[in-house]
């Protein structure tokens, strides 16, 4: 069988190289990354891949469909991936995040393990993306509540270990998170001063 | 009350503001409903998520659904336009050099006057453009090609789809000449100095409708009593947005990191109609550049889903006669009466009309007698009749 030549439509270099070492384990394949919007439409045109693969929230999508409408009887017309026998596959492409660009005529079999590897990737960056936001999310808390300390230290001449003590007991009280009670007195303190 | 929570889909852009006014206002809840907005990307993904059921509604292009309909799209469940969110707030413009060298040959950049700008924008090109549109299916292609139809350059134009967030690098990049696209992206390419305002979008079309409020056929047959509420909802933040006191605060809710993430100077140029035409400040005043409902922007004639698919079946050679028939069917005049006269919204007589034939607001029949249509006319003097259309 001919290798499938795969185009993969991605600026971070880092996420193009995974997702090149995940399709290559799925198959042998001609690949190749496009990493930047300049002359997409050109360069997608000159390859004629058999699939083009691109985050389902790339804006440059809207490029690739007009490339889909017009193609036109004597080149070789490519279309959104919808498998309507296979909708699980099709939902699960979408909801990790990818999009597929197939060619007319490709069998579903072919395009499957591409899909299935490229959907495992993308996954793995919607979970680095999640433990990402959530690690920012725990340091500006700390922030926070660093900050508070410091106003209730200064306020009412206790130690570190009060002030936390203080807060957690407020936070417990009233039912919400501590970060939440230290960002109130922040801004609070903030007005006052 | 526990609300009720629908996914809506919209693109950032100005003419999003029905739906991020009905949750943020609180005509949403009052509704019953709590509506999540999610910022797609791309026109693309808006229709796969609202085709895949991810999400429930979506902001989109007016054409979109009509294309889908004629089957140029992927295999979704059928899309139904269930009201108009807006009317005109389009403008077309081009790179610092070819504005440099209208300048030159006399040019005012008066943003009105269509035949104005295209006689000079001939003067200067040599036969060949490359104008830029956010998708395949938009009213800003409908724009562009109506405005170049019978020129000489008619011939020598390509039309290439540029995100609209992009629209501003691809006209710096030279990968484009010109571009209409929606607010606020002109305005940005005017801010970023890659470009200059050319012509209101509402200068060759008087009404042209811009987006739609769009669900599957599918939640819409078995969720009646949602898509209602969703409706008058939406229905009730447009009236909203055309109080003209509001948009200036509708500009400082659009603005903010989740939504546009833009200056609300920037955002407030379309809403007000005052736009700037150049780096250096000229600023036009162009009264209504977008509306979001009065001269019953919100109903959707199915005249205008024949209109709009006859281009799209011209350009993609599909039978032109069948394809307006069968794009009528997309546009739910049925369900907008049936949702919104509880909301007050007044009916008209007919749910067609010959577009194109009004030069000045015009009162027609409707349930209370108080309907008085915006001006809609082409710059081209065409009216178009779907009791007339081929069939």
């Amino acid at each position: 069988m001919a290798r499938l030549s795969i185009i993969v439509v991605e600026r971070d270099r880092e996420r193009a190289l995974r997702i090149v070492d995940g399709l290559m384990a799925s198959g042998d394949h001609a690949i190749t990354v496009i990493s930047e919007e300049t002359g997409l439409a050109r360069r997608i045109a000159e390859q004629k891949p058999d699939i083009v693969l691109i985050d389902v929230a790339d804006p440059s999508r809207d490029v690739l469909e007009e490339l889909a409408l017009v193609s036109g009887p004597m080149e070789r017309p490519v279309a959104m991936f919808v498998d309507r026998s296979d909708e699980q596959l099709t939902r699960a492409a979408i909801e990790a995040g990818v999009s597929a660009y197939v060619v007319d005529g490709l069998q579903p079999e072919r395009i499957k393990p591409v899909l299935d590897a490229a959907i495992a990737r993308f996954h793995m960056f919607q979970k680095m993306r999640a433990e990402l936001a959530a690690t920012k999310a725990a340091l500006e808390d700390r922030k926070i509540i660093d900050r508070a300390k410091a106003i209730l230290m200064k306020a009412r001449g206790i130690d570190e270990e009060a002030a936390y003590a203080l807060l957690r007991k407020t936070a417990m009280d009233q039912k919400r998170r501590v970060a939440d009670i230290a960002q109130q007195l922040v801004m609070a303190a903030g007005l006052l001063t | 009350m526990s609300l009720t929570t629908l996914r809506l889909g919209y693109v950032p852009l100005t003419d999003a503001a029905p739906l991020i006014v009905a949750q943020e206002l609180g005509f949403a809840a009052e509704e019953g409903l709590a509506l999540d907005l999610i910022r797609v990307q791309s026109w693309a993904q808006s229709r796969d998520l609202l085709g895949m059921g991810t999400i429930d509604a979506a902001h989109m292009l007016v054409p979109l659904p009509i294309a889908q309909t004629l089957g140029l799209g992927p295999d979704y469940p059928r899309f139904d336009l269930v009201m108009m969110l807006s009317v005109g707030g389009q403008a077309i413009a081009v790179s610092a050099a070819l504005a440099d060298a209208m300048r030159g040959q006399g040019h005012g950049f008066g943003f009105d006057d269509p035949v104005a700008a295209r006689d000079a924008l001939m003067a200067v090109t040599k036969g060949q453009l490359r104008v830029g549109v956010p998708f395949p299916f938009s009213t800003q292609a409908e724009l562009v090609r109506r405005w170049l139809d019978g020129t000489d350059l008619a011939a020598g134009v390509t039309i290439h789809t540029v995100p609209p967030p992009l629209m501003a690098d691809a006209l710096a990049a030279g990968e484009v000449d010109a571009f209409c696209v929606g607010e606020p992206w002109a305005s940005y390419a005017v801010e970023t100095g890659v470009g200059a305002l050319l012509l209101a979008g509402r200068a060759i079309w008087a009404s042209p409708p811009e987006k739609g409020l769009v669900l599957t056929r599918n939640f819409t047959e078995a969720r009646p009593e949602e898509t209602g509420r969703l409706m008058r909802a939406v229905w009730r933040a447009c009236r909203w947005l055309d109080r003209p006191d509001n948009r200036g605060t509708a500009a400082e809710i659009l603005s903010r990191p989740e939504y546009l993430n833009l200056p609300p100077e920037l955002t407030e140029r379309g809403l007000l109609g005052r736009l700037h035409v150049s780096a250096s400040g000229e600023v036009r005043q162009f009264p209504g550049f977008i509306r979001f409902h009065d001269g019953a922007v919100n109903f959707p004639w199915r005249s205008l889903a024949a209109l709009l698919a006859r281009r799209i079946a011209g350009v993609h050679g599909l039978d032109v006669a069948r394809a307006m028939e069968q794009a009528t069917e997309c546009f739910r005049t049925d369900l907008y009466r049936q949702h919104l006269r509880s909301a007050g919204a007044d009916l008209p007589g007919a749910s067609a009309r010959i577009e194109g034939a009004m030069a000045h607001p015009t009162a027609v029949a409707s349930e209370k007698g108080q309907m008085i249509l915006a001006p809609d006319a082409f710059f081209d003097g065409e009216t178009f009749d779907l009791a007339f259309a081929p069939r």
